[in-house]
């Protein structure tokens, strides 16, 4: 049996970059309890598009919980409230008749809004170009057991590359800080041998290219720990703290 | 130099100065409670404490001035922390709702702050820059806590300093980067006690001495 609700949602709609933005309500009707939230949006889309109106424009792609390209705030939890999962894993299950939801973009001066819940995320890509990498020698892959590294210490690389890069931890974070993502990106390459030749450099490339982008300062509030879809924990940030302090003080790099 | 300035005026840089000067407050309340509880012991054994203080003479002034430093870093910095986390989110959100990391202490550190710098400067005009020609600290303290108001104020800024506390002191270990699986559960528990010790210890202090005289 398909068990349906009807739910209020505000949702945020903000036709360009620049433009001023505001919440609009929309009613949808019959929601199947099975549907993902995007699931929800898109019906309420199709009416909308069927309306001849604009539909709410919105950041999705993989809808496996990912690939990272989803997420808004859903009455003010990132991803919505279950914990560990992205917007496109979270059903309507989580959800009563009659609710009112509000859906807003992430909120960051580092991620200008491009049209209702898209936000601009690419500064985040360029924290990763300013140091989330190493530089090794392409060609045949080399035999996997030339460098030992403890199973423990894969599993916590493993556990710190499990940021898929949504930028939830910048959206709950009060001061809008992205030190979860640096400290998930850095510790996952600081972790492994490979990773280490760059270490120093790359933490300071990466902190200094952070900082300039406008993004807030991590006040250890630890929401962005409780809303990392992949829960990845704050001792990634620690690490992070750890090898900008051993690059600044103790690395020859100016 | 350069080196030095990029890596103190980064993000993690700006939090490793207020992690380290909270540290040295944090040492600094401890040995100013200890002190304090010779009060406990009448007001022969509180004069005393203060005439031995008095006696160490340019270490005390070394270590006034430590403080000083110390403080000017932590207001400056966090100071602009404040200001530069405020402007990181130019549209606030219109719901908010906490996924239970943040806490009392957390949500509230530039605030607890800026409080405890007026109650710094009211308890250093008080105690330490009154005029003591003709009297013992204990009499000055003594006059002080015979009015209400006074006791209010002191007991209010207690809890204040135990809220703030509370979260610097795990934090301020969190961001030297010693977060470790087996230590943390005891930083964090040490920060609850120092907490506990701060609003308890000096808490109960201007009561006391309410009550005795």
């Amino acid at each position: 049996m398909i068990k349906t609700i009807n739910l209020t949602l505000k949702i945020w709609r903000q036709e360009t970059s620049g433009a001023k933005g505001q919440l609009e309500t929309y009613h949808a009707s019959n929601i199947s309890t099975d549907m993902s939230f995007l699931e929800m949006i898109d019906t309420i889309n199709e009416q909308l598009t069927l309306d001849g109106k604009d539909p709410i424009a919105f950041d999705h792609d993989c809808r496996e919980g990912i690939c990272g390209m989803c997420g808004a705030v859903v009455n003010g939890r990132p991803h919505g409230p279950e914990k560990g999962t992205t917007l496109c894993q979270l059903h309507m299950r989580h959800f009563s008749d009659g609710d009112t939801v509000v859906v807003e973009p992430w909120r960051s001066r580092a991620f200008p809004v491009i049209k209702d819940l898209a936000v601009d995320r690419s500064a985040m890509d360029q924290i990763i170009q300013a140091g989330g990498y190493i530089s090794v020698n392409t060609g045949g892959a080399p035999e996997a057991n030339t460098i030992p590294i403890p199973q423990d210490t894969a599993e916590m690389a493993m556990d710190a590359a499990a940021c898929i890069g949504c930028g939830a931890c910048v959206a709950s974070c009060p001061n809008a800080s992205a030190m979860l993502f640096t400290g998930a990106k850095i510790s996952h390459l600081a972790l492994l041998p490979q990773g280490k030749p760059e270490a120093a450099r790359r933490a300071l490339a990466m902190v200094s290219k952070m900082d300039g982008l406008g993004f807030g300062n991590c006040t250890n509030e630890r929401e962005c720990e409780a809303e990392c879809p992949k829960e990845i924990s704050i001792t990634n940030i620690a690490r992070l703290n750890r090898e900008f302090i051993k690059a600044g003080f103790f690395s020859s790099i100016m | 130099m350069n080196w030095l300035t990029n890596t103190l005026w980064s993000s993690v840089g700006k939090k490793l100065m207020m992690a380290v000067t909270g540290i040295g407050f944090s040492v600094f309340l401890v040995a100013h409670l200890a002190g304090n509880l010779t009060l406990y012991a009448g007001k022969d054994a509180f004069n005393a404490y203060a005439e031995h203080v008095h006696s160490l003479g340019p270490f005390l002034t070394i270590a006034e001035l430590g403080l000083l430093f110390f403080a000017v870093v932590h207001i400056a910095t966090g100071a602009t922390l404040f200001y530069q986390n405020f402007k990181a989110r130019p549209v606030r959100y219109s719901v908010n709702s906490r996924a239970g990391g943040r806490t009392i202490g957390s949500a509230t550190m530039p605030y607890t702050g800026l409080v405890l710098l007026l109650f710094v400067i009211f308890h250093l005009a008080n105690f330490h820059f009154a005029d003591k020609t003709n009297t013992t600290i204990f009499q000055i303290v003594a006059s002080a806590f015979l009015k209400p108001e006074y006791v209010f104020i002191y007991v209010v800024a207690m809890i204040i300093a135990a809220i703030h506390v509370s979260h610097g002191f795990w934090s301020a270990f969190q961001t030297i980067g010693a977060n470790h699986p087996k230590y943390m559960p005891y930083i964090k528990g040490a920060s609850i006690l120092l907490s506990l010790v701060v609003g308890i210890g000096f808490g109960c202090l201007p009561i006391y001495v309410a009550l005795m005289t």
